[in-house]
């Protein structure tokens, strides 16, 4: 049923199609932030393990030395750099860095803000968090 | 008078593109007696050059007369027919059916407004967070007394704000953006846009007044530039440039 101000809600958010890299990168900014938290408390947890002593600490520790564990901090690895790398580009762009400047537009409007300054930052986000990822995979696994 | 017939010869020759049709899907939704909302599918025949809003009349008028749908100038001008086409904000006079590319072409009421019935929804909240902004010049004097001159600008100046102005308050920018999907109190790009194009106009006075006005945590600070308001807008007024150009006043970048 339609709500009273038929506001898409959290589903319309988390939407990423529709609207171009810019919304697949708004997506991924949070997804990316909602999942280095979930990391940043399971992190506290793990090393609070260290108070049950070596044996306790080493017996935890195995747990991120399986192929699952090793994926989950492949992906942290990826989350973390997307988010570095996003995260500089939508701050320079809330300092007024690379939005372009007004002026008359012409038919037909491609938004200044939107200018390749910013979807090459946002590619390059993305590459880079692969990258580090996969050279992650590879540290992990070549052992 | 020879070159004046060649010409109506030509153009009485030019073939007529072939008639297509479209399924239109139509939501129907009338909040004072239905529970949820539906679909209804028509096929209408459009040619290259109709529109989505053309294709709704059609429906009004051969079909189904009930269908609600706000409409005025057919010409992008006046801001009020627009709807989601394709799952995408547009104006349904300024899109035509044979540019989605699609078979099936369905309308629904705009995300993030009220709805009155099926494709018309109320625009209160937008008009008065536009009002709250203060969308006019700020000033002690003014040019309407005699003997007053009116306020000049350079042609420099006025390139720093007249994007801004082409705005027809359609709304599909608030519709678009993914902070209005989810927080009701949140001021919008549509309001913030205009704050910037009277805080950039060199005639007016009353930055702090209106920097202050948002510079709340339901204010200029929810935008998360994922630029989909620029996106959508007919006029090519890029809120989202606006909103953080606006920033940098409240962050001391700009004076």
């Amino acid at each position: 049923m339609p709500s009273d101000d038929h506001r898409e809600g959290i589903k319309g958010m988390a939407n990423p199609s529709r609207y171009g890299i810019e919304r697949v990168a708004y997506w991924l900014m949070r997804l990316s932030g909602l999942g280095l938290l979930a990391y940043f408390i399971g992190h506290i947890y793990e090393t609070s393990n260290i108070l049950r002593g070596q044996v306790g600490w080493d017996e935890f520790l195995e747990l991120t030395q399986t192929t699952e564990g090793h994926i989950i901090l492949a992906i942290v690895i990826a989350m973390c750099v997307f988010h570095t790398v996003n995260g500089i580009r939508v701050m320079l762009g809330h300092g007024g860095v690379g939005v372009g400047k007004p002026a008359r537009p012409d038919y037909p409007y491609d938004p200044a803000s939107q200018n390749y300054r910013h979807k090459i930052g946002i590619y390059s986000a993305i590459l880079l968090a692969a990258i580090a990822m996969m050279y992650g995979l590879a540290v992990m696994f070549g052992e | 008078m020879a070159q004046v017939s060649s010409i109506a010869n030509e153009q009485n020759t030019t073939a007529v593109s072939s008639s297509k049709s479209i399924t239109l899907r139509i939501s129907r939704f009338n909040p004072e007696h239905d529970e949820t909302n539906g679909f209804m599918e028509f096929t209408i025949p459009y040619q290259k050059w109709t529109t989505v809003l053309e294709a709704i009349l059609e429906v009004k008028k051969h079909f189904d007369h009930s269908v609600a749908v706000r409409y005025s100038c057919r010409q992008a001008t006046c801001g009020s027919c627009g709807m989601i086409i394709n799952g995408k904000p547009r104006l349904a006079c300024f899109t035509k059916i044979s540019e989605l590319n699609s078979d099936v072409v369905t309308v629904e009421p705009m995300n993030n407004f009220p709805i009155i019935r099926d494709l018309a929804v109320k625009f209160e909240k937008l008009f008065d967070t536009h009002q709250k902004i203060k969308p006019y010049l700020i000033r002690d004097d003014t040019e309407l007394e005699s003997n007053e001159k009116e306020f000049l600008q350079s042609p420099e100046e006025v390139e720093q704000y007249i994007q801004f102005a082409n705005c027809i308050k359609c709304g599909l920018c608030n519709s678009a953006c993914p902070t209005m999907a989810t927080d009701s109190s949140f001021v919008g790009p549509q309001a913030l846009a205009q704050a910037y194009r009277y805080v950039a106009d060199t005639r007016d006075k009353g930055k702090d007044s209106r920097l202050k006005i948002i510079d709340d945590s339901h204010g200029i600070w929810r935008c998360h530039f994922a630029g989909s308001c620029s996106q959508v807008c007919p006029k090519g007024v890029d809120p989202a440039m606006g909103i953080q150009l606006l920033r940098g006043y409240l962050l001391g970048f700009r004076s």
